[in-house]
């Protein structure tokens, strides 16, 4: 408990650095717009619905869907820029964070700012007019100080929403405080995840408090305290972004991972070997599978280790399976020619989809492949994790067997296997290298008819590295060294319920192991 | 030589309705009058047509020669006092701060304005220390006499009042309007005050123009108004303090 006490600190100054400058990034910008256009909506009544009702709808949005939609539409953006004036832009991390950001500040910004200068007495209105202030004087010396302390509320409410929200930057590659959250939730560290909500909420809160002096300051016309608080959060800002100074160096390899065990442990095992050979690194975690890719091409990302099956069918847009071999060469020659993209090669074990039941259920039912599970289906309840439903290799799973569950539910996989041991579910969408096959002796129900792709863990490396010796150094005795009984082994330290592991002890424990 | 005030043939619709049904109306430099009528009747609404508060929709207005429509409306407000019954101090403005207002929007120098604003305290009768105040900490009847004293900070020749005492407790009404009435004279002002109270009228004004729909329907001074008008509701309006009076004796008996 106190060594992932002490983990989680460690990491406090990075986390902590990057979701203040998101989040204060995203309130400034939020005000710098929302004022303006309240104000406009205050004075026009043909401006102040579509204004208002447009916020709203915004605020409608999931925040985490919000995020997410911001990178395809950077991506096309960046595209564009690039071709027309050849420089493109980042489209992971910070940008479609902070744009998603604001946009989910502007509301109350809006709504306050808009409601305080139309509450602006209108005795006092006609007063500015009688002594011969014109509109705009009318507005800066009368109406917006008289509004201040009802605008300065509405940023203490959006504040408080961008801090929790900034969470949420985690899976499109920007760090925050988030990643304790995520991160912690894959491998069940709920030390990380409660560390990452109480950081959360602390920043919250003195931010809160802080704009809460100002708030004061604007309704007491003291001057003191509105400096008092202002000064309070430029200190409190400086002094967070001050570790933030020495990272993200130019020249750092950046690895990225997706959002569960095994990515971490792999991702650390990569950073290892990378920081051994003197190199600094930089990580892009929690990572959605379409995006790890789209991210490692446009040179986000330097290398991550992917899926064969997942890149034949959601990158090649491929359903057929010409068998294990074919499909890593095809893939090779394919992203090479496509995107620039190096596979350097498969680490020697299988991560594939691969249904799972609970022994005693699969013998009570007679179930050995998924050809005797179409058979029971129709009672059955399939726990799968959050996407496997939408993927390819299920369509290429119901076309093959005619399988057809009497229920689907979606889980993070930690819960996955939760449901299947429960018996909420009575068959799961499990992966084939995960340690909790063989540590709760679940039955993998084999597939005859070859629906299921294979899944080749495969180092993949961005077109900008391909010729980068130091990396390919590091990374090239990986390749072939990784059998699936130590991935699995890793991956269950990292996940069972006692004695954890963090992903960087599974890591150095993996690379001991193998002797790399 | 020309008024301080013409207006020619103003009109004035909101909607459907009639507010101004060609006004016109001379005020000679100096003049104390008082625009009377029942609520409804228009006397408002001409009266911001001068400060250019409400645009009127014919005719014309002209303030000390020029007219109103040939220039910016804040720089012919900032010539012109208004004070009005809600008053519309500043809240967020000290005493000081709220007199000072217009001088400095005309760019008067600071060591301009710090001896203006100790001067108008003293013209409208209220001690220097409230200079430092909030509006909130006064009485209803010093806040008026800040508006008063701020309608008269940039040294305007014409005053425009809405009501100015309306809303004040009669002791306190009478005393300011007395008061006003010496700034008036002491100050060589033109003045022009709406009520709906004839009383005040006849107690405070030199001349009395009575508005009924949107229509001048009598205009002079108060005693040769209730000799000559033949209008009934004129008389029964211009009779009405007289009454009042007649009967408060009546009831209260003969004063020692």
């Amino acid at each position: 408990m106190n060594a992932r006490l002490a983990a989680a600190w460690a990491l406090l100054p990075e986390y902590l650095g990057w979701h203040v400058l998101l989040s204060a990034s995203a309130l400034l910008l939020g005000v710098a717009i929302s004022l303006p256009l309240a104000v406009a909506a205050s004075r026009s009544a043909r401006l102040r619905w579509p204004v208002l009702a447009g916020a709203s709808l915004i605020q409608t949005i999931p925040s985490l869907a919000l995020l997410a939609l911001f990178y395809p539409v950077l991506l096309a953006v960046s595209a564009l820029s690039l071709r027309l004036v050849g420089r493109g832009f980042p489209a992971l991390g910070f940008l479609p964070s902070l744009l998603a950001l604001t946009l989910y500040s502007m509301l109350p910004i809006l709504r306050n700012g808009a409601a305080a200068i139309l509450g602006v007495d209108r005795a006092i209105r006609e007063a500015a007019d009688g002594v011969g202030m014109t509109p705009r004087q009318s507005l800066f010396q009368v109406e917006l100080p008289l509004a201040a302390p009802v605008i300065m509320a509405g940023v203490r409410t959006a504040a408080v929403w961008t801090i929790g929200a900034a969470t949420l930057s985690t899976p499109v590659g920007q760090t925050s405080l988030g990643n304790y959250i995520f991160a912690g939730l894959q491998t069940e560290n709920w030390v990380f995840v409660l560390f990452g909500c109480a950081a959360s909420a602390a920043l919250a809160l003195i931010a809160d408090q802080l704009l809460g002096l100002v708030e004061a300051g604007a309704r007491k016309r003291s001057r003191g305290l509105t400096l008092a608080g202002l000064a309070g959060l430029a200190v409190g800002v400086a002094l967070a972004l001050l570790p933030l100074a020495s990272f993200g160096k130019p020249g750092s390899y950046v690895i990225g991972a997706k959002n569960f065990s095994e990515q971490y442990i792999l991702a650390d095992l990569m950073a290892q070997r990378l920081q051994a050979e003197g190199a600094s690194v930089q990580r892009k975690e929690d990572l959605g599978s379409a995006v790890a890719y789209r991210a490692l091409a446009a040179g986000e990302i330097d290398a991550y280790v992917d899926y064969s099956g997942t890149l034949w069918t959601n990158v090649l847009q491929r359903a057929d399976n010409p068998g294990r071999k074919p499909v890593l060469d095809q893939l090779t020659a394919e992203l090479k020619r496509r995107d620039g993209v190096v596979v350097l090669g498969s680490l020697g074990f299988e991560n594939a989809y691969a249904f799972v039941m609970r022994p005693d259920r699969a013998a009570a039912l007679h179930i050995a492949s998924i050809a005797d599970l179409a058979r029971e289906a129709p009672h059955l309840t399939l726990g799968s994790d959050l996407e496997f439903l939408s993927r390819p290799e299920w369509k290429a799973v119901q076309a093959a067997y005619g399988l057809a569950f009497k229920t689907q539910r979606s889980y993070q996989p930690t819960f996955m296997y939760r449901a299947l041991t429960g018996g909420e579910a009575d068959v799961i969408s499990a992966f084939s290298s995960d340690g909790r096959i063989a540590a709760d002796h679940l039955v993998v129900v084999s597939d005859p008819k070859a629906a299921i792709q294979p899944y080749d863990a495969v180092v993949l490396i961005s077109p900008k590295r391909a010729q980068d010796a130091r990396l390919l150094a590091a990374l090239k005795p990986m390749i072939g060294k990784v059998s699936v009984e130590a991935m699995r082994e890793a991956n269950l330290s990292v996940d069972r319920d006692q004695r954890k592991a963090t992903p960087a002890e599974a890591a150095t424990a993996l690379r001991k192991r193998l002797g790399l | 030589m020309a008024g301080a005030i013409e207006l020619t043939g103003i009109e004035k619709r909101y909607g459907g309705h009639v507010a101004l049904a060609g006004v016109s109306l001379a005020v000679q430099p100096g003049e104390f009058t008082a625009l009377v009528g029942g609520s409804g009747s228009g006397k408002t609404t001409l009266l911001k047509t001068i400060n250019g508060l409400v645009t009127p929709d014919a005719g014309e207005v002209r303030v000390q020669g020029e007219g109103a429509a040939d220039q910016p409306p804040h720089l012919l407000r900032r010539k012109i006092g208004y004070v009005f019954q809600e008053i519309g101090l500043f809240p967020h403005l000290s005493v000081a701060e709220n007199i000072a207002i217009t001088p400095k929007l005309l760019g008067w120098a600071p060591d301009r304005i710090g001896p203006r604003v100790a001067a108008l305290l003293e013209l409208v009768a209220l001690p220097s220390e409230v200079a430092g105040r909030a509006p909130s900490e006064l009485s209803g009847g010093q806040r008026q006499r800040v508006g008063v004293a701020r309608a008269l900070a940039a040294e305007p020749k014409i005053m425009l009042m809405d009501e100015p005492f309306g809303a004040l407790d009669p002791l306190t009404r009478d005393q300011l309007g007395a008061d006003y009435r010496g700034l008036h004279e002491r100050l060589g002002l033109t003045t022009l005050m709406v009520t709906h109270d004839m009383a005040e009228a006849v107690l405070l004004a030199d001349r009395i123009v009575v508005l009924s729909a949107g229509r001048i329907v009598a205009d002079g001074r108060p005693a040769e108004l209730l000799a000559k008008t033949t209008d009934p509701e004129v008389r029964a309006l211009l009779e009405a303090p007289k009454r009042q009076a007649d009967r408060l004796r009546a009831k209260l008996g003969e004063a020692p």
